[in-house]
């Protein structure tokens, strides 16, 4: 069998053997595409987040692409003579003209901006779907910090992208959300007034803003995704994918189907589901339907006006924020926009962005992980993940409170002073109440592999007693609700001289609130039980 | 406490179970059917997609519930490219699930971290190498090079600073002087109190000097609210009650917030609302904000008629309209 060379014999078996000998000649490419055609890809529906935001960025690449066609980045004044008769002849931007051309005039244009438009909706969702999978499962521990922070970045440039992106078309709606941008670069102390004439090329709105964001959306920032995405991706690959515990899984294996061909018809089939979805909602459902705002102008404002739901945390901090500003030496210092829009959500963005290096701090903990945690056996973390979201739900349905108002029949005062308050207090309740439960599962686990699960059926004991029946739990279950980390096993708790000075002592307490744990049930334990039971 | 705790142990990978299409052929090729209809579904839908581009009418519109008027060639590309699409995804995941081989397979991980000896060479390597450099015994290099390239990011700094004007004192001002007459919007016809029944608002602009046309930047300064109230229903101070007419009282509509278009009036309680965050303004009050993040009244426009009769500004802003800036002095609130 060694030397004996084995000719192919079917028809794809000739075709794929002349194009991958073609290549090894020049590139030597047998031996690694042979080894990663084997890859083996672990399976878990949670595991698909990251391949939709994949998948919705090559959409948005695609229809944006499609949608350059015809759009027009110009702020130049032209008046409008299109198949949308109700705007005839009303002066307006080449940017909104042409957005109108692309939704009239253009067969299936209108199509594409929906699409286009509901890929950045479900590619920011995914993003955050994504990033809390990889929270709550710890999957961001040591190797794969960096692609923690390459996640950051693709969502912090996400939420710019898809600003920029609803800005171009230079409806009423978008011209007032850029409004709102410039007013928040102005406020900027010191340095505010030149960022802002620098940026809009002279005095709000110019004719420049829209021609240089149209650079940047389609661009810049495209090209930056690329690179952090294929990085991201070469990461995965090269280090492996993470797995969920069970039975045959272990930090020292990769249990899964190969590359070739499942995980290929699964992740290719996938994309295509994710292509039709979108396809789908840009069919049936409208999505920013410019021509109803009418064009921009400084002077007017529609009712109402909401932005991407990505933004709308922001939104609501903003309205939310307190109406001070400090007048000093002839200078204005504005907090109800300084505050909302770049402290709190800096603040935010750096919390998130170092959490892997702070837990491992206070952990102590810098080994490999690969295999993924169970949310409910690291109570800490799960908590702060649960209070994050908190956090960003109050803040969101603040963005929206106008819009609670009038459904639910309650007041924007009553609204604004209870997520204010709601803001500060819900998500405390929300970490309590999160790491509690946590508690109770973990209780409930061990329960269930001490005493098995509850049948529902009822027997009558001699005695007269009436007892559940319960079954024992398979090994592999048993396997699964026991196989986490025990802190007591962890290998360098932290050494004593961390501990000094008031730095060390905070470490120590976060360390011992971070191992909080109900001890996982031990066959020692289940032998006792099964003795002392008949 | 007896002997060492035993814990559970791993019973290792479950074993395989094969699937119906595994053993009964009669299921592979029912499973091969689906896949293949699947696909052909594909091929249906792509010429849907491509006859509605051709065939169906683009000005068509159909009013659907829930949906809203629709335009019906947009929708059937949209639906064409939806089964076009969808089922080739569908098609190759049931071909997967159904006919692929299901067996999952181990593969081992080895530790990332490289072997003492070879992080120790690579260090001493580094370390050569950089002594080879000879920059630790040349601080003068090292040194000059730090300034070197610490400058030169300046460049591409100093080169953007074309993208705009100074700011200069253009925020403090605006197209407002004394005399100015106030122009209807968009009619850009000057108004008299007449024109304003008791409880009306209008948005005014400046006359501009004959010649020069208004832009999008005047407007983002300019724009004007006039709202008439009953003189009776004013709670102003001298001053500012002689800053109106007639019952008539002129504001900057550029939110003092954020500087959108503070639009919404209610007659009843004679409240401004901006729809950003809903910063309310009290008219009977100067405009004091009763509500909402804004930290500063909107500024007033002191108005009177001229000879003709017409509404006119007596004097310029007091204050920068809009949204607060560094430079902005507030002594006079
Ligand atoms: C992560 C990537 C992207 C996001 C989140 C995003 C988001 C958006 C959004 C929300 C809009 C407004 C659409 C509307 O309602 O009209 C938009 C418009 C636009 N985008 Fe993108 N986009 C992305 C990538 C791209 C790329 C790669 C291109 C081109 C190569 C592109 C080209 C355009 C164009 C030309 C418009 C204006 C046309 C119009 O609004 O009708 N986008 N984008
Ligand atoms: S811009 Fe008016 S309330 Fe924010």
């Amino acid at each position: 069998m060694a030397d004996k060379k084995t000719s192919p014999t079917t028809r794809t078996g000739k075709l794929a053997a002349g194009a991958a000998n073609y290549a090894d000649d020049r590139l030597g490419s047998a031996g690694y595409l042979k080894k990663n055609l084997n890859k083996i890809f672990p399976d878990h529906w949670s595991f698909m987040l990251g391949e939709v935001c994949l998948y919705s960025f090559v959409i948005l690449l695609l229809s944006g692409t499609f949608l350059t066609f015809w759009f027009d980045p110009s702020q130049r004044d032209v008046v409008y003579q299109g198949a949308y008769t109700p705007l005839s002849g009303v002066s307006m931007s080449a940017a909104y003209a042409s957005t109108l051309h692309l939704s009239f005039d253009v067969r299936g244009g209108l199509l594409m901006r929906q699409i286009h438009h509901w890929a950045a909706l479900i590619f920011m969702v995914a993003i955050v779907v994504h990033l809390f999978r990889v929270f709550f499962t710890g999957a961001f521990r040591k190797p794969r910090e960096t692609n923690w922070l390459i996640g950051i970045g693709l969502l912090t440039f996400g939420i710019i992208e898809g600003f920029l992106g609803y800005s171009l078309p230079d409806d009423l709606l978008s011209g007032t959300g850029i409004r709102i941008a410039e007013a928040i670069l102005q406020a900027i102390p010191v340095v505010g007034s030149y960022l802002a004439f620098f940026a809009f090329g002279g005095p709000f709105p110019g004719t420049s803003f829209i021609p240089r964001v149209y650079m940047v959306h389609i661009l810049l920032l495209p090209a930056l995704f690329l690179a952090l995405i294929t990085v991201h991706l070469m990461m995965v690959w090269y280090q492996k994918h993470t797995q969920f515990p069970g039975p045959g899984r272990k930090e020292s294996n990769v249990v899964g189907y190969p590359l070739m061909p499942v995980y290929m018809a699964k992740a290719g089939g996938f994309f295509f589901i994710v292509f039709g979805v979108t396809a789908f909602l840009g069919a049936v459902a409208s999505i920013n339907p410019i021509w109803l705002y009418g064009p921009y102008t400084p002077g007017q404002i529609s009712a109402g006006s909401q932005p991407d739901w990505y933004m709308g945390w922001l939104d609501g901090l903003v309205r939310m924020a307190p109406p001070l500003e400090t007048h000093w030496l002839g200078h204005t210092i504005s907090w109800n926009i300084l505050l909302p829009s770049l402290v709190l959500p800096g603040l935010i963005f750096v919390g998130m962005t170092f959490y892997p290096f702070i837990e491992a701090w206070i952990s102590g903990d810098h080994r490999e992980h690969h295999l993924l945690d169970r949310p409910r056996n690291v109570p800490n973390r799960t908590a702060l993940g649960a209070m994050s979201i908190a956090f960003m739900v109050i803040a969101l349905a603040n963005g929206g409170n106008d819009i609670i108002a009038t459904h639910f029949h309650l007041t924007i005062n009553g609204i604004m002073w209870f997520t204010r308050i709601g803001l500060f207090t819900v998500p405390p309740i929300v970490f309590i109440i999160t790491k509690r439960v946590c508690l109770s599962l973990q209780r409930a686990d061990r329960d269930l592999v001490l005493h098995g699960r509850e049948t529902g059926r009822l027997v009558m004991l001699p005695s007269g007693e009436m007892i559940e029946v319960h079954e024992p739990i398979s090994d592999a279950r048993k396997w699964t609700l026991t196989q986490h980390q025990q802190p007591e096993a962890l290998p360098a708790p932290l050494p004593e001289e961390a501990l000094v000075g008031w730095k060390g002592k905070l470490r120590k307490r976060m360390n011992e609130a971070h191992n909080v744990q109900v001890p996982a049930a031990t066959l020692s334990e289940l032998k006792e039980l099964g003795d002392s039971h008949h | 406490m007896s002997t060492q705790i035993e814990r559970f142990e791993d019973p290792g990978l479950p074993e395989h179970l094969h699937r119906k299409a595994d053993t009964d052929p009669k299921a592979a090729k029912r499973a091969e059917q689906q896949v293949a209809i699947l696909f052909l579904l594909s091929a249906v839908g792509t010429v849907g997609t491509i006859a509605s581009y051709i065939w169906v009418h683009p000005q068509v519109y159909l009013y659907i519930p829930i949906l809203g008027s629709t335009n019906v060639q947009q929708a059937c590309i949209g639906l064409g490219l939806t089964l076009a699409t969808l089922t080739i995804g569908l098609g190759a995941i049931q071909w997967a699930k159904k006919l692929m081989p299901d067996v999952e397979q181990v593969q081992e991980r080895h530790e990332f971290r490289s072997s003492d000896k070879d992080r120790d060479d690579l260090t001493k390597t580094v370390e050569n190498r950089v002594e080879e450099t000879g920059i630790a015994r040349r601080p003068l290099i090292k040194r000059t090079l730090g300034l070197a390239l610490g400058l030169v990011g300046l460049s591409p700094l100093v080169l953007l600073r074309d993208l705009g004007p100074m700011p200069g004192k253009y925020l403090d001002t605006t197209d407002w002087t004394a005399g100015t007459r106030l122009m209807l919007d968009p009619a850009n016809t000057p108004i008299r109190p007449e024109d304003l029944e008791v409880g009306a608002v209008a948005q005014v602009l400046p006359e501009l000097p004959a010649g020069t046309e208004r832009t999008l930047e005047n407007i983002g300064k300019d724009a004007v609210l006039l709202i008439r109230l009953r003189p009776e229903d004013f709670n102003l101070d001298p001053e500012r009650l002689s800053w109106t007419y007639n019952g008539i009282i002129a504001f900057s509509k550029i939110c003092t917030h954020m500087g959108c278009a503070v639009a919404l009036y209610e007659q009843q309680t004679h409240h401004l609302l901006c729809p950003c965050h809903q910063s309310t303004f009290d008219v009977t009050r100067a405009a004091k904000v009763i509500f909402g993040p804004a930290a500063r009244p909107l500024p007033q426009l002191a108005i009177t008629v001229d000879a003709n009769g017409y509404l006119v500004a007596k004097q310029p802003f007091t204050v920068p309209i809009g949204p607060s800036f560094w430079e902005r002095n507030s002594k006079n609130g």
